[in-house]
């Protein structure tokens, strides 16, 4: 008997086809942009979550100078290696530390010239902010201690400056300095706001200190936390360090910066789930909108086929059954809405994400409960004029024009 | 369901009215389209009933056909007492006691004259297969089994009310209650659809009660009936002329 009804319900359908699908349009665009929405919302978060932790794992930036909203940070006492060597040595849950002092620099090879980053840094940087060497090697110590002007190169430079061509042992000029490139970097691509990871070149510190800035400050301090540690109690120890180092009293701000990654990617992710969220609401107003049109067709369709419910009710149908018949019609309109719905906010939002470039993220949750909730529209949206077409008195139905 | 070849005029009761009232609205408004009647009917018989609109013929024809309860007094269909009855309980007496014919036709539009007819079964849970069976019965006792995949759109009037009768007859009904069938046909037609019902009602032994307006019509009628003012004014069993 269900099964009739369904294919009851499915022959009306098909019997005004035009008026159905504008019904189910509704639904189908309700549907549809819910899980476009929340799947490019999803995929755009994933893609900054993704560049945030392709900047280092567990990645902690220590500067100096406080953190002033809506300013330029205060001067204040610089970073030094001894800090460095401090945060290494003192602090637990540290995995790995890196200098990263960085000046933009123009970097001549013949008659090319780039202008990049310039980072003065030791071979831990490598593993801290997850580069590896494509061609040639890393520092050596003696390389490190002496100051020597040697560097690696990123992909971005490279191709910049040499083309296809192999850059080992060529001299470059760094700012004021000649340098010999001893290595090149694996391409890591773009990152959180569209910077590029490959437009860089290392140096040892000490030759950057020595040749490039003259000074012996360290502008940025890597730090990589152990694998599964909370980096905000690390974040909170290198705190409490270097507070104590420079010799804060008790109740001022601090001079310096201790930036977590992972709470950034934190703040990112909620802010772009909030907004998710946000669009996902508004489109799902449209598929309550789609459902009062629903209710709307059925008002008409009840009135319409008033006689057709006399006949039905006369030759045996119980109210029930009628009512049955018109809440199907509703829940399998809203349905294939439902469905037609989910599959064109799929296909949308596989073309948004490649358009935009973002991972295309299927949300099984959302598409169930989008699903479901047009279901539900039609249930709801459907039992006033189905229990309008059950109270019918068959006598009145039957004479009805 | 009743067996299908039950003698003519048995002297069973299949239908008993006592005292049937029935009164619309309240106070000065107040409308009897039903002042007390008795009314029995034997299975078997063909009555033709007959008024002027107004004359409670055709509230009397809701009664008889469970779609209506009287105001006052009883009904007793097949010795079921209906007054008791409301909604399902009077479609489920319809469903075993009942098949309509009405004047309009009341087919479904858009729907094969085999789905028409089918659609009974639908509601009583018969399956696909048994239903399709007993729906060409039914259209081959009214000679359309070959117009079985026809809309009514395609099919005319007096086809389209053989359809209906097929449709009343599926069920096997014992009683078979029509409200002017005959009153959008052409005379050839209703002289067709009249010796069918004549025809059911005598090898099938089918009791048939029958609105209708015009003498010619009821002349095909065991026994007719005259409703007026609410009141039974004439009960006859005039020579047959066919």
């Amino acid at each position: 008997m269900f099964l009739q009804t369904v294919l009851m319900a499915l022959r009306e359908i098909r019997r005004n086809t035009l008026r159905s699908i504008l019904t189910m349009l509704g639904v189908v665009i309700g549907v549809g942009a819910v899980i476009a929405l929340v799947s490019v919302g999803r995929g755009a978060t994933q893609k900054v979550t993704e560049d945030i932790s392709k900047l280092g794992k567990n990645l902690l930036m220590v500067s100096a100078g406080a953190r002033v909203r809506g300013g330029a940070s205060t001067a204040s006492q610089p970073l030094v290696m001894a800090d460095m060597q401090a945060i290494s040595r003192e602090v637990a849950g540290v995995h790995a530390v890196a200098p990263g002092s960085t000046s933009t620099q123009q970097v001549i090879y013949g008659n090319k010239n780039a202008s990049t980053q310039v980072t003065g840094t030791d071979n831990n940087f490598f593993e801290v902010r997850g580069y590896s060497i494509d061609k040639g090697r890393t520092f050596t110590q003696g390389e490190a201690n002496s100051g020597l002007p040697v560097c690696v190169i990123g992909s971005t430079v490279k191709t910049e400056l040499f083309g296809t061509q192999d850059p080992i042992n060529a001299l470059v000029r760094v700012g004021k300095v000649s340098c010999t490139i001893i290595g090149t970097l694996i391409s890591k691509g773009t990152a959180g706001l569209g910077q590029d990871q490959d437009d860089l070149l290392l140096m040892p510190l000490s030759a950057f200190q020595r040749r490039i800035v003259g000074n012996n400050y360290i502008s940025l301090i890597l730090v990589s936390a152990e694998e599964g540690l909370d980096t905000s109690i690390v974040a909170e120890s290198i705190r409490a360090l270097l507070r104590q180092r420079r010799h804060l009293p008790i109740g001022t701000d601090d001079d310096f910066n201790v930036r977590d990654m992972a709470e950034i990617a934190d703040t990112v992710t909620s802010t772009t789930n909030a907004l998710t969220a946000l669009l996902g609401a508004i489109a799902a107003v449209s598929l309550i909108v789609g459902g009062i049109g629903i209710m709307n067709i059925m008002l008409v369709s009840v009135t319409e086929r008033t006689r057709e419910i006399g006949i039905r009710l006369a030759i045996g149908a119980f109210a029930g059954e009628v009512m049955m018949q018109f809440l199907l019609e509703a829940i399998v309109l809203s349905t294939m809405g439902g469905v037609i719905g989910v599959v064109i906010g799929l296909v949308g939002s596989f073309f948004a994400a490649r358009s935009l470039q973002l991972p295309y993220v299927i949300p099984p949750e959302i598409v169930l409960l989008a699903f479901a909730f047009s279901a539900l529209v039609g249930v709801m949206f459907g039992y006033l004029p189905a229990r309008k077409a059950a109270q019918l008195n068959p006598i009145e139905a039957l004479r009805h024009e | 369901m009743a067996a299908p070849a039950m003698p003519v005029l048995s002297g069973e009761t299949l239908i008993q009215l006592r005292g049937v009232k029935k009164i619309y609205g309240e106070g000065e408004s107040e409308v009897r389209a039903l002042a007390g009647i008795d009314f029995d009917i034997q299975r078997g018989d063909f009555v033709a009933v007959m008024g002027t609109s107004g004359s409670g013929k055709s509230t009397c024809m809701n009664i008889l056909g469970c779609l209506d309860v009287p105001t006052e007094g009883t009904y007793e269909l097949a010795g079921v007492l209906t007054n008791t009855l409301h909604g399902d309980g009077l479609t489920l007496l319809r469903r075993h006691y009942i098949g309509f014919v009405f004047q309009g036709f009341n087919l479904l539009s858009r729907t094969s004259a085999l789905e028409n007819v089918e659609l009974p079964l639908v509601y009583r849970r018969v399956k696909l297969r048994d239903r399709r069976a007993a729906a060409l019965r039914s259209l081959d006792l009214v000679g359309l089994s070959d117009r079985a995949d026809h809309t009514p759109q395609e099919l005319s009037g007096g086809q389209q009310q053989r359809v209906a009768i097929a449709r009343a007859l599926v069920t096997d009904p014992e009683l078979l209650l029509a409200d002017e069938p005959t009153g959008n046909l052409d005379s050839a037609r209703t002289k067709e659809i009249m010796e069918l019902l004549v025809e059911l009602n005598r090898t099938r032994g089918i009791t048939i009660v029958m609105v209708t307006h015009e003498p010619d019509v009821a002349s095909y009628a065991h026994r007719v009936v005259v409703f007026k003012d609410g009141y039974i004014t004439e009960d006859s069993r005039p020579e047959r002329a066919h």
